[in-house]
């Protein structure tokens, strides 16, 4: 025994000055900033692209860390203590939901004075907690568009539609000459719908309106009133309507969000039109992706009641300070100038909110004419179903869609919703 | 006279010194001891040296200091009396893992309990409001319907094949052969089998090539193929079937085994008496296996209440697929209500505690517990 513990001792004098020598070096160690977002793979790597010339510049060390299920961590690493020091949040819900905790860092001067100067309005107040900013927005999406096979479209001699009533004859030509208007599919794992949820907010917000829509995120115009219930029945024309849709209702159901597209670009189209955000086309096949502005048309979901125009929804993720440190002051101030995009933009699949972008920037006709028509949307809303509380937004909500394609009876889908709405 | 009192007194000052000094050095060494351990911990902690190296020294400081603190603690209690000394080391063993359990078990339930009269963001009281919720919200008796499907087919499907199974493995040549073959889904996690399963299940439209197995089958025969999860209510069976393909290996081989203990001059008897082999089976095997039997259910059963990844993996809980389990993840971190969620929680645990107290009691009973 006693051989042991005097070996053990000479191990532990011996090491001791390796490890104090490591220790020593902790006072001079690199600046460094801990991120921790929701992006992984490919995205990740364009983030961390990004963000370079900022730890060039400054010599400060950035270190990303993503991950699919981010969404549950982040609560989990912040209850428990271990937050990092800025988080990419893509769920306003989530930063209100911390905000409310008082986990959050407010924003500070400066950095309000450059969110006011690069971003519309809109995107200070979607990061904003009873009157005190917490988020910087960086990377958007916008969702409001149809994409279709345009060499398809040519050829069968279909024109973009400019309003609701074009596209219906549009749909009902195609009906006519054996084709099937739309591709959709909503399955998506646990957040199964949020497809659906996506499309009735882009009709709430062209039949009701940007300020009903308002009114109805923040839970004061219902789900059973009868606004909401217009938006379902004007997608329901086009969903429940086998005619419409490829497959019909078993295909909306069952297919994952990233293959519903598949069907626009067999030969000859199983389906003509697919609406989804900017981010599908990295869903496009391979030969798509490689001339996209060949293969792939895209326009604006038209508008139905013309006073409203044509507005935009969308989403974005809003990085928030957990840690107030200076090198992390450094970073937000950083995220929140259109430099910490620009190499993300040219290396494509991503749409910048800030106003003096370069459009030159983006690397093809699509993501420009996308983010213009980001930049330059009179009406632009955050995805409504991340904005309700989570209960709703992010669960009745999702699954009354599934519900109601499933053939539940639309009052009894809406009146469950509305039930769920926490008090 | 006088002086042989005092020297009786300074004798037992003397012992009551020793014993408050051994005392002392009980409390102190193991102290010592923590501290010590403690301090390289958070050492190398700190460390900046070389993580590998790191690593190493860790598992090494780690091994070696949970084998110094119970060596610690069985020369502490060796320092006490004799009778007291016997009375204390069992918990030398035993003592860690208490320690563990009450730490990550025994604490949390606790905090459950707590919480679960809290609101979302456990800052006020309650009271039973979380509860009328676990037992009035449709979706939370949805999920009770169908976990008690789960419960009813899955345990009952699991243990009937495995018996089955077992029975004819028993007459067959080949047991080996078809008992590890069915035997072979154990080895595959939940989550890995609800991928498989999406596969065998899963749907395209009219027309296309159907990846599915069973699409493929049907559509062979010129059916249309179906969209199997979202077939309510039987999507609750097809999900069930999974839990059914990973456990009969489970009861089978156990069964198997109590039915290898059955004596065959039992059984020469009955049938000299004449029964034929369904009243043997009926009559002799069961009942010989029936505490066996008992137990493998119970086992399943409890598998069955928390049963999670299945449908989490193939449904999320949608198509009227929730159990509870499902509920309990969706209110804790999708809908970030920790006051139902804990409540959901501290039900489920009501539920499986008295299937759990009479598996271990059957354990116990066969003298495996």
């Amino acid at each position: 025994m006693k051989k042991v513990l005097m070996i053990a001792l000479i191990i532990a004098i011996v090491a001791m000055p390796i490890f104090s020598a490591g220790q020593a070096e902790k006072v001079s160690a690199q600046k460094t900033v801990t991120v921790f977002g929701a992006f992984v793979d490919e995205e990740a790597h364009r983030f961390e692209e990004a963000i370079r010339p900022f730890e060039e510049k400054t010599g400060i060390k950035v270190i990303y860390e993503g991950s699919k299920d981010f969404e549950t961590l982040i609560s989990v690493r912040v209850e428990g203590g271990n937050a990092p020091d800025i988080a990419g949040l893509p769920q306003p819900g989530l930063m209100l939901n911390f905000a409310e905790k008082g986990k959050l860092v407010p924003i500070w001067s400066s950095l309000g004075a450059l969110i006011d100067k690069n971003y519309a309005p809109v995107w200070r107040d979607l990061g904003s907690y009873k009157g005190t900013t917490y988020g910087v927005f960086h990377r958007v999406n916008a969702k409001s568009f149809v994409w279709y096979p345009k060499k398809a479209w040519a050829k069968a001699g279909y024109t973009v539609p400019k309003t609701w009533d074009e596209l219906n004859r549009l749909m009902d030509r195609m009906v006519a000459n054996g084709h099937t208007p739309w591709a959709v599919g909503i399955e998506s794992g646990g957040a199964t719908g949020w497809v659906g949820t996506d499309w009735i907010e882009d009709i709430m917000l062209r039949t009701a309106g940007p300020e009903k829509y308002d009114r109805w995120v923040s839970g004061e115009l219902g789900f059973n009133s009868p606004e909401v219930k217009a938006a379902f029945e004007v997608l329901g024309k086009i969903w429940l309507d086998p005619r419409y849709v490829y497959g019909g209702k078993n295909y909306i159901l069952t297919t994952s969000f990233g293959d519903a597209q598949e069907p626009l670009f067999t030969n000859p189209p199983k389906a003509w039109m697919h609406r989804q955000g900017n981010f599908i086309t990295g869903f496009f096949p391979e030969e798509v992706q490689e001339s996209l502005e060949d293969e792939v048309g895209v326009f604006a979901l038209p508008a139905i009641d013309v006073q409203f125009g044509i507005p935009v929804l969308g989403g974005g993720d809003q990085f928030v300070v957990f840690n107030d440190r200076p090198e992390v002051r450094q970073f937000m101030e950083f995220l929140a100038t259109w430099e910490s995009g620009k190499l993300w933009a040219q290396a494509g699949g991503a749409l910048f909110p800030y106003l003096d972008q370069d459009l030159r920037a983006y690397p093809n006709a699509i993501e420009r004419s996308l983010a213009e028509a980001l930049v330059n949307a009179k009406v632009f809303r955050f995805d409504a179903s991340d904005l309700m509380p989570a209960q709703v937004g992010a669960g009745t909500f999702w699954s009354g869609i599934v519900d109601w394609v499933g053939g539940k009876s639309l009052d009894a889908v809406l009146s469950d919703i509305q039930r769920s709405w926490p008090k | 006279m006088a002086e042989e009192a005092t020297s009786k007194n300074r004798a037992l000052a003397h012992g009551g010194l020793a014993t408050l000094g051994r005392l002392a050095v009980s409390i102190f060494v193991p102290l010592v001891t923590f501290v010590v351990l403690w301090g390289g911990f958070i050492f190398l902690k700190e460390s900046k040296a070389p993580p590998a190296l790191i690593a190493i020294i860790a598992i090494v400081w780690g091994v070696g200091g949970v084998a110094l603190l119970f060596w610690v603690a069985d020369w502490t209690v060796n320092r006490f009396p004799p009778a007291i000394a016997k009375r204390l080391q069992p918990f030398v063993f035993v003592g860690p893992a208490l320690i563990i359990l009450a730490w990550y078990l025994f604490l949390p339930t606790l905090r459950s309990l707590y919480l679960s009269f809290f609101d979302a963001q456990s800052r006020n009281f309650v009271g039973l409001a979380n509860f009328v919720y676990a037992f009035t919200d449709p979706k939370m008796l949805e999920s009770f319907v169908n976990n008690l499907l789960w419960i009813i087919l899955g345990t009952g499907g699991s243990v009937g094949m495995g018996l089955l199974i077992a029975l004819l493995a028993d007459r067959s040549r080949a047991e080996k052969a078809f008992k590890s073959i069915i035997f072979t889904p154990m080895a595959i996690s939940f989550v890995g089998a609800g991928v498989i399963w999406r596969f065998v299940y899963a749907y395209k439209p009219v027309g296309e090539s159907q990846i599915g197995l069973l699409n493929a089958l049907l559509t062979l025969f010129g059916a249309e193929p179906q969209a199997w999860i979202t077939l309510r209510p039987w999507n609750n069976i097809f999900l069930i079937a999974i839990l059914v393909w990973l456990q009969t290996g489970y009861a089978m081989v156990i069964i198997s085994a109590a039915l290898k203990g059955v004596p065959s001059s039992i059984i020469e008897a009955g049938r000299i008496d004449g029964a034929g082999e369904l009243r043997v089976i009926g009559s002799i095997i069961i009942p010989y296996i029936f505490t066996t039997l008992v137990t493998v259910s119970t086992t399943i059963i409890i598998i069955s209440l928390k049963i999670f990844d299945i449908v989490y993996t193939m449904t999320g809980g949608q198509y009227g697929t929730e159990v509870i389990a499902s509920m309990q993840y969706k209110q804790m971190f999708n809908y970030y209500d920790f006051g139902k969620g804990s409540a959901i929680a501290i039900v489920l645990v009501l539920a499986v505690t008295p299937v759990m107290w009479y598996n271990l009691r059957q354990f116990s009973k066969q003298e495996g517990f």
